[in-house]
């Protein structure tokens, strides 16, 4: 199902000649969007392809949007205090589906303690308020980086 | 094309400034010298609404029309503050955003802060609620008394309530979607206590306009938003007469990342919008105008944050006399309650807020609030503990009671420098007003995501600037500490999630289901007809013990759900 997602008109391509294409949502009950908005603004003058899931989507829907939407990456925000529970879900969902080849990062307003608990389920970043957008930027490159060099092994 | 009453306005501003020759002269003179000796910055300097700010304002920058601008306190057009005593009247109330846990953690603060001093109550709610799902709804999961407390149904309302004397002391309310629905739980719980509805005072803050501009809370589309806002405000109007049945919000709207312009002009833009829906309700602006309040942010540039309050003032009172023919003077006074600015946090250095707090408080004094929160130094971390929410309150103490700051008012009215902003900031405000009325008005301007847009590209300017070392945060950027301390914070308990879960449970089993589905079948009916006010039968829902996802679920298969425009 995976193989199809390779080939652009028929040709094969190297991921590493896309664009980044990542989804950016909250999934859960909050609305509060200025982080994202502003990291929106930044990925996509960082030259990757963004999109942004809206307001208040299940994780359900979010992980549906990035499998239709063959993105590289998640990344997930929320400041309400529910990415225990909320990342979790979206992280169960991909795992469930298989699914090992979007990246998933985090960010938001993410006490210190939890951050280890959401690297060991595999959510890296995990960035707070006053984080430089260069560092999520990098972050998001290597990411993708990683997942795509995952593809093109499955894909040989 | 014919001067709109807006670009009017600007063309009065524009003529009132004049050219200051005297200090040209200065500049070519003296100053050029002396700055090529130190040293200067070239780009010059901005405020947060990169309006253009010099190194000195002398008697030339006041408008011409400089002292009828001014006015006097208590008099029209009102810039120096609506009353004629200001704060040795009657100091400003100081109200505490509070709500967390379960109804009862929530009683407890409140409790706690009105021992403390507190003397106006404001309540926050938690996600769920404020979205119109219960806390046993599988979307609530995890969010239940995180970010304020949570209320399913009536019961919930009484116990955040138990033993607070509801005719002694005003309630602020933080809700926005599912704000009638609130708000008649308020009206039968004064019910339920034997208070009468004429002697219930307080606001709810209703504003949906700014949910669809900037904090992005909703159920419906607008429409139907703004008809439950104008059954409120007519329900009211006639049966709860201490009741601001809107508050006005630009706080949000700054947060989202405007500038203090952009804030100024969307919100009363929002506002004026209200007054149309009154008016076409049928009712006399002097009737339901004076109710109307307003609730806005203070940041730390502390002269913009002033200025915009003074000309905030000004505006509103220019407008509702001169273009809706406004005649009761309380219709034409602005009156409003502050808050800090969360943004202007900093998780680094989390003591350091004290101080921002302190400055942004002041402004908010200076510019005249009528009440005020001072943010929490740990609320960059979490939900304030008791601890930090005495300190933020003490701030607004010492202000009052020890700095001499409230003693006198508009202490700093006339200053050449703050005048001249006043008005440069009115001007830019009429600006935006002729922008909106160009786009076929403030619903259509959101609608299209224009003020959306207009805001992410500020927000967007700002964390650039930030990046780019052209503006300071203190411990962000600059004086930056390479091991940061987790503090003391509060957390809530995933007790709280169940317990209320455990008590919904007990109330549905408690009610009398027949009751409720009758009601809700008749709230039904009338949401069908547009010309019905709702307030009523959605007070009979709440008396019945309807949850608050069951009378939201009927708006929505009535009024249907709503997709934002897309910005990005």
């Amino acid at each position: 199902m995976l193989g199809g997602r390779y080939s652009v008109n028929g040709k094969s391509q190297k991921y590493t000649e896309k664009p980044i294409k990542i989804l950016l949502a909250k999934p859960a009950i909050d609305g509060h969007d200025r982080g994202i908005f502003v990291l929106a603004r930044a990925f996509r003058d960082a030259g990757m392809e963004v999109i942004y899931a809206g307001l208040l989507p299940t994780p359900e829907e979010v992980v549906e949007t990035a499998i239709n939407e063959d993105v590289d990456v998640i990344a997930l925000s929320l400041l309400n205090g529910a990415h225990m529970t909320a990342f979790k879900n979206v992280m169960n969902i991909l795992n469930k589906k298989g699914i090992r080849d979007i990246a998933v990062v985090g960010g938001g307003i993410i006490p210190d303690i939890d951050k280890p608990k959401l690297e060991k389920m595999g959510i890296t970043g995990n960035y707070g308020p006053g984080t430089k957008l260069n560092i999520i930027i990098e972050h998001v490159k290597k990411r993708a980086g990683e997942v795509r060099k995952m593809r093109e092994n499955e894909y040989k | 094309m014919v001067d709109s009453f807006w670009d009017a306005k600007i063309n009065e501003i524009e003529k009132s400034f004049k050219k200051n020759n005297d200090y040209e002269m200065w500049k070519n003179n003296t100053l050029t010298e002396w700055n090529k000796k130190t040293g200067y910055k070239e780009k010059g300097y901005t405020n947060s609404s990169y309006m253009k700010i010099k190194e000195l304002y002398t008697k030339e920058d006041l408008p011409d029309n400089f002292d009828k601008a001014l006015g006097y306190p208590g008099e029209y057009p009102y810039t120096r503050g609506v009353y004629p005593n200001m704060y040795r009247g009657r100091p400003w109330t100081m109200r505490m955003f509070s709500g967390f846990g379960t109804p009862d953690d929530t009683n407890k603060r409140l409790k706690y802060l009105i021992k403390n001093g507190e003397t106006g109550l404001s309540i926050a709610f938690d996600m769920p609620t404020l979205y119109g799902y219960d806390c046993d709804n599988g979307r609530s999961a995890g969010e239940v008394g995180k970010c304020g407390v949570n209320v399913s149904s009536l019961y919930d309302m009484e116990r955040i309530f138990e033993g607070i004397d509801l005719s002694k002391i005003s309630t602020s309310m933080t809700i926005n979607a599912p704000a009638a629905i609130l708000t008649a739980m308020y009206f039968v719980l004064a019910e339920k206590k034997n208070v009468e509805l004429t002697k219930i005072a307080g606001t709810v803050q209703a504003d949906i306009l700014k949910e669809y501009i900037a904090q992005k809370e909703w159920m419906y589309p607008p429409e139907a938003h703004l008809r439950l806002i104008r059954d409120m405000l007519v329900y009211s109007t006639k049966n709860v007469p201490k009741w601001n049945y809107i508050s006005v919000s630009g706080y949000h709207i700054r947060e989202a990342g405007s500038s203090a312009v952009q804030e100024l002009a969307f919100t009363l833009a929002d506002g004026f919008y209200y007054i149309d829906m009154g008016i076409d309700a049928g009712l006399d602006i002097d009737d339901f105008a004076p109710r109307m309040s307003f609730f806005f942010n203070s940041s730390i540039n502390f002269f913009e944050e002033i200025a915009k309050f003074r000309a905030a003032r000004r505006i509103w009172a220019t407008v509702l006399k001169e273009k809706y023919g406004a005649k009761n003077p309380r219709s034409m006074q602005l009156k409003f309650h502050t808050q800090t600015s969360g943004y202007t946090l900093t998780w680094q250095q989390p003591l350091n807020n004290i101080i921002r707090t302190t400055i942004e408080a002041m402004a908010a004094i200076l510019g005249g609030t009528q009440s005020l929160h001072t943010n929490s130094y740990d609320e960059a971390w979490a939900l304030p503990t008791d601890e930090a929410v005495k300190v933020a309150l003490r701030t607004q103490h010492i202000i009052a009671e020890e700095s001499g700051i409230a003693d006198v008012i508009d202490p700093l009215g006339g200053s050449y420098y703050l005048e001249r902003l006043t008005s440069e900031m009115e001007e830019e405000t009429y600006k935006y007003f002729s922008e909106i009325e160009k786009l076929g008005g403030i619903l259509d301007a959101v609608k299209k995501g224009y003020i959306q847009k207009e805001i992410a590209e500020t927000s967007y300017k700002k964390q650039l600037r930030i990046e780019n070392m052209e503006d300071t945060i203190v411990g962000v950027n600059k004086y930056i500490e390479k091991d940061e301390k987790p503090i003391n914070i509060l957390k809530i308990e995933d007790i709280a999630e169940q317990n209320q879960i455990r008590k919904l449970r007990e109330i549905k089993n408690q009610r009398d289901t027949k009751k409720v589905r009758e009601s809700l079948n008749k709230l039904r009916t009338a949401m069908e007809d547009e010309n019905t006010n709702l307030m009523p039968y959605l007070m009979d829902c709440v008396r019945n013990y309807a949850t608050i996802e069951e009378i939201s679920n009927v708006g929505r298969e009535i009024f249907g759900e709503w997709k934002e425009p897309k910005i990005y």
